[in-house]
């Protein structure tokens, strides 16, 4: 089967520092890939050459078997690659409705933004994705951190992302939003989506992934499937960059 | 929050508290210098003064609160206005005479359409250092200040230039106005537009079943816009033309001013030109998405650039609407002066920030309202007013202007903290 995405031999550099050296990664429909390693470790950098905001100096990006470009996040989001960034990257000046739909407003006939079409919209992703939520009229800067996420994730989901790149989704949370962050996961997965998870805590790993791949110094120590191997091979992974070796 | 909460009538109304706040300070302003001058501050002839006063740099002030919310700042408008202005005095006196003649309508046409021109091209200039180049708007525009305030100087040779077509002067203030009947029209067609606009809005969110306010309220609503208009109208209205000037208009037409005769001067066009474009810019900050992206911008840079919101682009168009505004601020500062002179607008970027900041546009970028920057630009011309009609001295006037700066940013910082935000 064709993967979904593959990113091929990545490299890029800052300066003279080689963030990310020579990795390759690929993802599946339906599949959760954790992306692990340290904080440094490059992580952060490669997702970003897919989401846009980076540029690659080498390598090359395929989904579902085609190469393409990726020069800004205009082209991330062409090609239904969401993601929900480690900071959510939110206007806090704006409400959820603005925030939603930002760079994709819905427009009336005449080109203006039709406001109540999009809070109408707003409201209904929210009812799904988080019940409780009632702030729509306030600037997401007077909105819990809870609150804050779900609309981060309400705005990666509600496009038909077929890519979904989440860094650290569940860093700011409490258990329940955890959990609930934990079902939403579940659910993209069987609709199909295949997505990137960057996550520190072991447990999330263990629960939500299919595979991981582990970098260290920029470079990939490997990539495991999860339920072949341990906790403990996988921080080995993280901590001293040793693949696990399996007969 | 439930409902059974006791809710404020700024609340009910939703109105900016803000924006209550500033009428009310406003008001008590008005009402000290109305006592302190024996009456005369608020008189129909010192409210139409006032308000062609403002105008030029009202309308700056609606593109500074743009460049603003987006975390830039434009130190260069005064000087972007006076080269303009240099530019259209010297196409309609001396450079397009010998091609379209002089005094005619094309002749003045060509000159405000490249004065207009000119001033957004040198908006889109700055825009692109800013934007492109990645040179802090606050130096781009500090050495605009300078550039732009000598090529105006070395255009016309540091000379005025007087202006003498009747059509320009009509952009100005007392030269231009439509008459109490006209008058009435527009007022009547403007209370008709908010109301509809206020219809429009209520029906809007009651087809998606939000909550609306009680109709009384927006009815309130209603009312107080119409009060406003119209009683703007009337007292503009009830404003007589003095003899002298209705004898030169008689004489122009080669007639006497009849017996008992009064005119009375209605709206200035300069009047109509600000509301336009402040209208305009209401309708770009909350319909549009160019509006969307520079509070979108202010907010959160990083944000918006991940959004795919070409932010550099967005610098330019920014800087080129400022341009362009400065060049109608500069068509309404000439026609008013009735000549360019080599120090028109000059301090007037102190007054255009003033004006925003005062009328709550955070420097830190993401907040401020286009109203807000007019109510701001008319306590600063009110200020100057009053205090030169109960004959404060000039350096005192600019002390108290200073001062009034600091404080009312002092006071929003503190409004913002109380209200538990961002500052």
């Amino acid at each position: 089967m064709t993967p979904l995405l593959e990113m091929r031999d990545i490299s890029i550099s800052f300066g003279g520092i080689k963030a990310v050296d020579h990795v390759t990664i690929d993802l599946r429909p339906g599949e959760v890939v954790g992306l692990l390693g340290h904080n440094g470790a490059g992580k952060s950098t490669l997702i970003k050459c897919l989401s846009g905001a980076y540029q690659a100096d080498q390598g090359q990006i395929l989904i579902e078997g085609r190469p393409v470009t990726i020069q800004n996040p205009r082209d991330a989001r062409a090609f239904n690659i969401e993601t929900i960034y480690q900071t959510l990257a939110l206007s806090d000046n704006l409400d959820a409705s603005a925030n939603l739909f930002l760079g994709r407003e819905m427009l009336t006939p005449l080109g203006f933004m039709d406001d109540a079409r999009m809070e109408a919209e707003t409201r209904r992703i929210m009812g799904r994705l988080n019940p409780n939520f009632r702030k729509f009229n306030v600037p997401v800067s007077a909105l819990s951190g809870g609150q804050r996420q779900s609309v981060a994730i309400a705005r990666a989901v509600y496009f038909n992302a077929k890519i979904l790149i989440m860094d650290e989704p569940t860093a700011a949370l409490g258990p329940h939003e955890t959990q609930m962050v934990a079902e939403l996961i579940q659910e993209l997965k069987a609709q199909g989506l295949g997505i990137i998870l960057i996550e520190h805590d072991i447990h999330n790993v263990m629960k939500l992934c299919d595979r991981a791949s582990v970098m260290k110094n920029g470079q990939l120590v490997g990539t495991v499937k999860v339920d072949e191997v341990t906790d403990e091979e996988i921080l080995a992974m993280i901590i001293l960059g040793k693949k696990p070796v399996r007969a | 929050m439930s409902d059974a909460t006791r809710r404020s009538l700024a609340d009910t109304l939703e109105l900016d508290k803000r924006l209550f706040g500033m009428i009310i300070a406003f008001a008590v302003l008005c009402l000290v210098f109305q006592f302190q001058t024996g009456g005369t501050f608020l008189s129909a002839r010192n409210i139409f003064n006032i308000s062609v006063q403002t105008v030029s740099v009202g309308i700056m002030a609606t593109g500074m609160v743009f460049v603003i919310v987006s975390r830039n700042i434009d130190l260069s408008v005064g000087s972007v206005l006076a080269t303009c202005s240099a530019l259209m005095g010297m196409l309609q006196t001396q450079w397009l005479v010998p091609v379209t003649g002089l005094g005619t309508g094309t002749t003045l046409v060509v000159s405000i359409l490249l004065g207009l021109g000119v001033g957004t091209a040198m908006g889109a200039a700055t825009g692109w250092m800013v934007g492109y180049q990645r040179i802090p708007s606050f130096i781009v525009t500090l050495g605009g200040l300078l550039i732009w305030r000598n090529v105006a100087w070395y255009t016309t040779n540091g000379q005025s230039v007087a202006l003498r077509d009747p059509r320009l002067l009509a952009f100005g203030g007392t030269e231009g106005v439509m008459g109490p009947e006209w008058s009435w029209v527009l007022g009547g067609l403007a209370t008709l537009a908010a109301a509809a606009a206020v219809i429009a809005a209520r029906r809007g969110k009651m087809r998606h079943g939000f909550l609306v306010k009680p109709v009384w309220a927006e009815g309130l609503l209603v009312a107080m816009i119409a009060g406003g208009i119209l009683g703007f109208v009337a007292l503009v209205n009830s404003y007589e033309i003095p003899v002298g000037k209705l004898k030169r208009m008689f004489e122009a037409q080669g007639m006497d001013v009849p017996e008992g005769y009064v005119a009375y001067h209605g709206l200035p066009i300069s009047v109509l030109i600000l509301v336009a474009v402040a209208v305009a810019m209401t309708v770009i900050a909350r319909k549009t998405r160019l509006g969307r992206y520079i509070y979108a911008i202010g907010g959160n840079p990083d944000a918006a650039e991940l959004s795919g919101i070409n932010t550099r682009m967005m610098t330019v168009k920014i800087f080129a609407l400022m341009g362009f505004l400065c060049g109608l601020a500069a068509l309404v500062a000439q026609a008013r002066l009735q000549s360019h002179g080599n120090d028109i607008g000059t301090l007037d970027e102190l007054k255009v920030i003033a004006a925003a900041v005062i009328g709550g546009t955070a420097l830190a970028g993401g907040v401020g309202t286009i109203y807000g920057a007019l109510l701001g630009a008319l306590v600063m011309q009110s200020l100057q007013s009053g205090m030169a009609m109960i004959g404060v001295d000039t350096p005192f006037q600019n002390i108290v202007v200073g001062g009034v700066l600091i404080i009312a940013v002092w006071i929003d910082i503190f409004y913002r903290k109380r209200m538990g935000e961002r500052t």
